[in-house]
């Protein structure tokens, strides 16, 4: 399948007053057309500004691409200039943000909101683009559509206007549509209906999705191929089945870890000690070695570089080296794969056609 | 909301009522006579107008008579000029207040408006500093030092406007200038600060995200909003300017209502204070409740209930 999007050597920095912090450092990946690419990762890894990036909505200042590129079909993102950038927003690449609460303009009536896109973008006239968004809204599982596209954000609840975010998002039929933990600010049962949205409109509209996440268990569920991002960096990537099942990052096996499930008893979760590295001083070495168990002496001196697994599969890890010791996964980690299979917790690809 | 509107008008005049009542016997408290000043007049005279306008009888019935006359809409004659009515006085005072005061009123929150926007959108620049020292002057230092300032300057030294008086519309520049600096001062401040906490919003990053244009962004999205704590403030403010500030009329011998309330304290010309008084009151409430109407239109969340939500 051809890539809708890559990214290359991708390198952001914050200017603060404390100095220079490098919050992106070399991120590369792509994204293929139709596919779902899940980031997961800890808070303050990297997750939403790479994706950000993407749209190029960091704040300048003080967020600085300081190199790397952005491809989109083939033209580079981050040379575009901000009309450019205005005609790809909303049009070709649209964002789901996180807190449906403050993501909607709150003395707009949500039909307006809808349609501006749909008026900037495709020059539909107001008449047309009224219409156009009473569907939106059908689709995104709204009932009485055409009555609430009057209304203003106050009168829906959370799930509501998130479902209003995800129209907005989709009016124009973008080709890649971000998700920035799209369903964290939800309560669970509303979460899974956004999800299942989401991939059915994926499906109608074979547009491509990067799903932004701590919640593993979203990605089982959502993702094709998962990105885990530390510190700035992608340490592994994968399909879901490599990462699930075969996983060779610690930090990776950290988050598999401290992942609930319903079968796991409290003393079995796993936490991983310590705390992310401070970006303004990134330590020698590898970002990870002060919290990882199987940390070598290599790590303290030399960043790993991405070894290959499979075709699919990669990870930063200097326990891949041929030098390097035979590591299994921790016990806990072993078993959680072993439920996973058991409890059907990853859809496979064969299971996803058939529900 | 229509209903609204009613409750709020039957609360306006119980308001009235208490301020009509409560500055009736303060006024009275005032020291001399509405009749002092005239040249030498006997104790009989004297006594002929203290008949004429019932000054003799007990303070209950005064009020009493005042309460049923203004019920009638009559708000009695001026003691000073010629048995003038005061609403014939207050009608041709009023305009004059009005105009400086709108005038005054639309300058200076456009002015201020458009340098709180360019402050808040060059923040931490030379320009916001200006535009901060200039607020800054503006809320600290009283109108009627820049009333001075300006008919020596412009006025005797320069000589290109109109010291004082009112006439052409020359004589209105001073004081809609000394009048406008301080809602310039406040609606820059205002919109500085609240512009930058909406631009920094969420729904902000999800309108740049539509791929929406930089000017709608700061005008459809961004504005809009800031404007909302604006409107509290300016409704006050509003009611000062165009009911006269007295001491700008004052000073620039404007025949407005604020000069004319000014001179009818010093007189004693009870019924031009009470009517100038109820004037105020009136217009105060009123204003408060335009605002409340347009705080709903501007904000949708707050709209009234009752109407068609």
């Amino acid at each position: 399948m051809e890539n809708i999007l890559e990214v290359k050597d991708l390198n952001i920095s914050f200017d603060t007053y404390g100095g220079e912090v490098k919050a992106i450092r070399g991120v590369s990946f792509d994204l293929k057309k139709g596919e779902t690419l899940a980031i997961v990762g800890e808070s303050g890894s990297g997750k939403s500004v790479t994706t950000r990036a993407i749209a190029r909505l960091i704040p300048s200042p003080p967020g600085r691409i300081t190199s790397g590129e952005i491809l989109f079909e083939g033209k580079d993102l981050v040379k575009a200039s901000e009309k450019q950038m205005q005609n790809i927003r909303g049009k070709d690449i649209s964002t789901i943000f996180q807190d449906p609460m403050t993501s909607l303009n709150p003395t707009m009536k949500i039909g307006n909101q809808i349609m501006e896109g749909l008026i900037k973008h495709q020059k539909m006239p107001r008449g047309q683009a009224k219409k156009r968004t009473v569907e939106l809204l059908e689709l995104v599982g709204l009932p009485n559509a055409s009555e609430r596209v009057d209304q203003y954000p106050h009168q829906f609840s959370g799930g509501q206007r998130q479902r209003v975010v995800v129209a907005i998002a989709l009016a124009c039929n973008p080709k890649i549509l971000i998700a920035d933990e799209p369903t964290t600010a939800l309560d669970v049962t509303i979460q899974a209906q956004i999800l299942e949205l989401m991939k059915d409109i994926q499906k109608k509209t074979d547009s491509s999705i990067i799903f932004i996440t701590h919640d593993l268990g979203v990605v089982a569920n959502v993702a094709d191929r998962v990105a885990v991002m530390y510190a700035g960096k992608i340490v592994e990537i994968g399909t879901v089945d490599d990462i699930f099942y075969n996983p060779k990052h610690p930090y990776t096996w950290g988050l598999l870890g401290s992942m609930p499930t319903l079968d796991s008893n409290e003393e079995e979760l796993v936490a991983i000690p310590g705390s992310p590295p401070d970006m303004l001083k990134p330590p020698k070495g590898d970002a990870f070695a002060p919290r990882n168990e199987y940390a070598l002496e290599i790590d303290k001196v030399q960043e790993p570089p991405m070894f290959k697994v499979s075709e699919t599969h990669y990870a930063a890890t200097w326990l891949l080296h041929e030098y390097a010791p035979d590591i299994e996964p921790p016990e806990a980690v072993k078993k959680r794969m072993k439920g996973f299979a058991k409890t059907g917790t990853i859809r496979t690809s064969e299971e996803g056609e058939k529900s | 909301m229509a209903k609204y509107i009613f409750q709020r008008l039957v609360y306006m005049f119980i308001t009235l009522f208490i301020i009509a009542t409560a500055s009736f016997f303060l006024m009275k408290q005032l020291p001399g006579s509405p009749f002092k000043a005239e040249e030498k007049l006997s104790a009989a005279q004297l006594e002929i107008l203290y008949e004429k306008y019932n000054l003799n009888d007990p303070l209950p019935i005064q009020y009493l008579n005042y309460l049923g006359n203004l019920f009638q809409g009559d708000l009695g004659v001026s003691f000073q000029m010629n048995n003038q009515p005061v609403t014939e006085i207050l009608m041709s005072r009023i305009p004059v207040s009005a105009h400086l005061g709108i005038q005054a009123m639309i300058i200076g929150t456009i002015i201020g408006m458009l340098l709180g926007v360019v402050a808040a959108l060059y923040s931490n620049s030379v320009i916001d500093y200006a535009s901060n020292i200039i607020s800054v002057i503006g809320i600290s230092i009283p109108s009627f030092i820049f009333a001075g300032l300006l008919q020596y300057y412009l006025g005797v030294e320069l000589g290109i406007l109109p010291v004082a008086f009112w006439g052409s519309f020359a004589h209105t520049i001073m004081p809609t200038i000394a009048l406008a600096i301080f809602p310039l001062a406040i609606s820059a401040r205002f919109v500085r600060t609240e512009l930058i906490e909406v631009l920094g919003s969420d729904y902000i990053v999800t309108a740049r995200a539509k791929g929406v244009s930089n000017a709608t962004l700061m005008f459809k999205h961004g504005l809009r909003n800031a404007l909302i704590p604006l409107v509290t403030v300016m409704g006050p403010m509003a009611v000062s300017l165009m009911t006269g500030t007295l001491v700008i009329e004052q000073i620039f011998a404007v025949p407005g209502i604020g000069e004319q309330f000014v001179t009818s304290i010093m007189t004693d010309d009870f019924p031009i204070i009470m009517g100038t008084t109820l004037f105020f009151a009136f217009f105060f409430i009123l204003i408060i409740l335009v605002i409340d109407i347009l705080y709903g239109i501007i904000d949708p969340r707050i709209r009234i209930a009752g109407g068609k939500d």
